[in-house]
């Protein structure tokens, strides 16, 4: 428990007077008519590592040209059906609280994105990534790597199975911990659609705090990022259910029903 | 909380209220570098290709910084203008896909070998549609580099002409001596016109513009595979 206090000095109630008068000023914002926000911020000081990488200029609007009406595609010989299961693992079983997770891929219409492909990674039951500038000195799970990918089905729908992640500390600021979350990556049938985002655990008390989630401004867009428990998705004497269903932006594409004429 | 809606079973109904809102992003964080970059992920082609190119470039920050923690991903037509549909593009079996993805490395460079892509439409300038992620960076980001050899086309593609020459610039990959296509990315800057163009495809952000150009009949055929699947 030596986070370096010349790296993160800072409070965490200095940080959460900071995303508590962003907040405000987006509440007020909306009494005077600015639109809601759907998106997090990409401007966020609260996330310190924003501050340089945020753009200062406005995107610029463009017209979708024909490649980017179309996703790349991806098949089961890009994903093998246990990359779905990341509890299944050489030499034994990860610790952790067994999960299954399952939702559905939509798009702004409420269209399901097909055999699309679906990736996530996470931190193991200890917080811990599996990865080498991770420093947090929580135990290694031997059989945890946190890594999955899978398609989605012929409706849209994604299903794994995992291991609760812990939460996690960083260095953004002193004391500074990440609400648990599986992050998730997505493509749509256009390109434009595409989004990485995270996916995080009903109740979790570390919300409040944390800068990433509270980086989107809307209450209630910050509420599409956190699961449902599922009661009919957990199963008997196994694992817990959880449901989280993914909405990617809207389509530019002429849909034609049925949809697969050009597929 | 999810949507109400999509709890229920059946999504196809036409939603009554206009789109449904959409999942916001969140930053890939530190630690993607484990998950998502794959072997020969940025080999869209093998060495020798005929027609092969070098796609490369460095990401910076608003301090000029390198990124070693970016991920670039980019998604093309092929050498004949052709959206090719096809899996295959974890895999790598020698299929052209058209999509590839990159990690910086330390110094926040990064690489992909592949073709040029075609025109789509006949006299439509070329381009590669490209997707930034990085730590720091909340939502990912959407911009173009297009090929620097075709002025012509260049001049008169929409989204070139809408900008001034500085920002343009941002926008299209610089031919080196060997032949390579250089294309860096700078998430911010405060200096006018070294900020890459960063694009929005939202129908709502679009300023009032009543003479949108009407799209050229397509040429492209997408052949979906949906392949093995």
């Amino acid at each position: 428990m030596d986070a370096a206090p010349d790296l993160a000095a800072e409070s965490q109630a200095q940080l959460s007077a900071e995303i508590e008068a962003g907040h405000r000023a987006y509440e007020e914002g909306l009494e005077q008519g600015l639109p809601e926000e759907l998106g997090p911020r990409r401007d966020w000081p609260p996330y310190r590592s924003s501050l340089l990488r945020h753009p200062t200029k406005d995107l610029h609007h463009a017209d979708p040209e024909t490649i980017e009406l179309f996703a790349p595609v991806f098949g089961e010989r890009d994903v093998g059906a246990l990359e779905a299961d990341l509890t299944v693992q050489p030499g034994g079983e990860p610790i952790g609280e067994r999960l299954v997770v399952r939702g559905r891929v939509v798009d702004g219409e409420g269209r399901p994105v097909r055999r699309q492909l679906v990736e996530v990674w996470q931190a193991n039951a200890a917080g811990r990534y599996l990865h080498k500038r991770d420093q947090h000195p929580a135990p290694v799970d031997p059989h945890f790597t946190g890594v999955g990918r899978m398609l989605t089905d012929d409706d849209g729908w994604y299903q794994l199975r995992t291991i609760k992640p812990g939460p996690y500390p960083w260095k953004n600021h002193f004391n500074a911990w990440r609400p648990a979350h599986i992050h998730f990556s997505l493509f749509g049938r256009e390109i434009t659609q595409r989004i990485v985002t995270q996916m995080y655990f009903p109740g979790d008390p570390l919300f409040a705090l944390d800068p990433i989630y509270q980086s989107i401004q809307d209450a209630r867009a910050r509420d599409r990022l956190v699961a449902t428990y599922d009661h009919d998705l957990s199963e008997h004497e196994w694992a817990t259910g959880y449901r989280w269903d993914i909405v990617l932006t809207g389509a530019h594409r002429t849909w034609t029903e049925p949809e697969d004429g050009d597929e | 909380m999810s949507e109400p809606a999509l709890n229920e079973p059946a999504l196809n109904e036409p939603t009554l209220n206009g789109p449904l809102p959409p999942t916001p992003g969140q930053t890939v964080g530190p630690f993607f570098g484990y998950a998502l970059p794959y072997a020969r992920g940025n080999e869209l082609v093998e060495p020798g290709t005929p027609g092969a190119v070098r796609l490369h470039g460095t990401v910076r920050d608003g301090a000029g910084n390198p990124v070693p923690d970016a991920l670039i991903e980019i998604w093309q037509a092929d050498a004949a203008g052709d959206v090719v549909g096809r899996s295959g593009s974890i895999l790598r079996d020698g299929t052209f896909t058209g999509w590839g993805r990159a990690e910086t490395d330390r110094e926040g460079g990064y690489w992909f070998r592949t073709v040029a892509p075609g025109s789509t439409e006949p006299g439509r300038a070329r381009f590669f549609a490209v997707t930034v992620f990085a730590r720091g960076l909340q939502d990912r980001l959407f911009t173009r580099a297009y090929l620097p050899d075709d002025p012509g086309s260049l001049g008169t593609d929409p989204l070139l002409t809408s900008l001034g020459a500085e920002r343009r610039a941002t926008l299209v990959t610089a031919r080196e001596p060997d032949g390579s296509l250089r294309f860096d990315i700078r998430l911010q800057s405060d200096s006018k016109g070294e900020e890459t163009v960063f694009l929005t495809y939202d129908r709502s952000t679009q300023p009032t513009r009543s003479t949108q150009p009407t799209r050229p009949a397509r040429s492209a055929r997408p052949g979906r595979d949906g392949a093995g699947a």
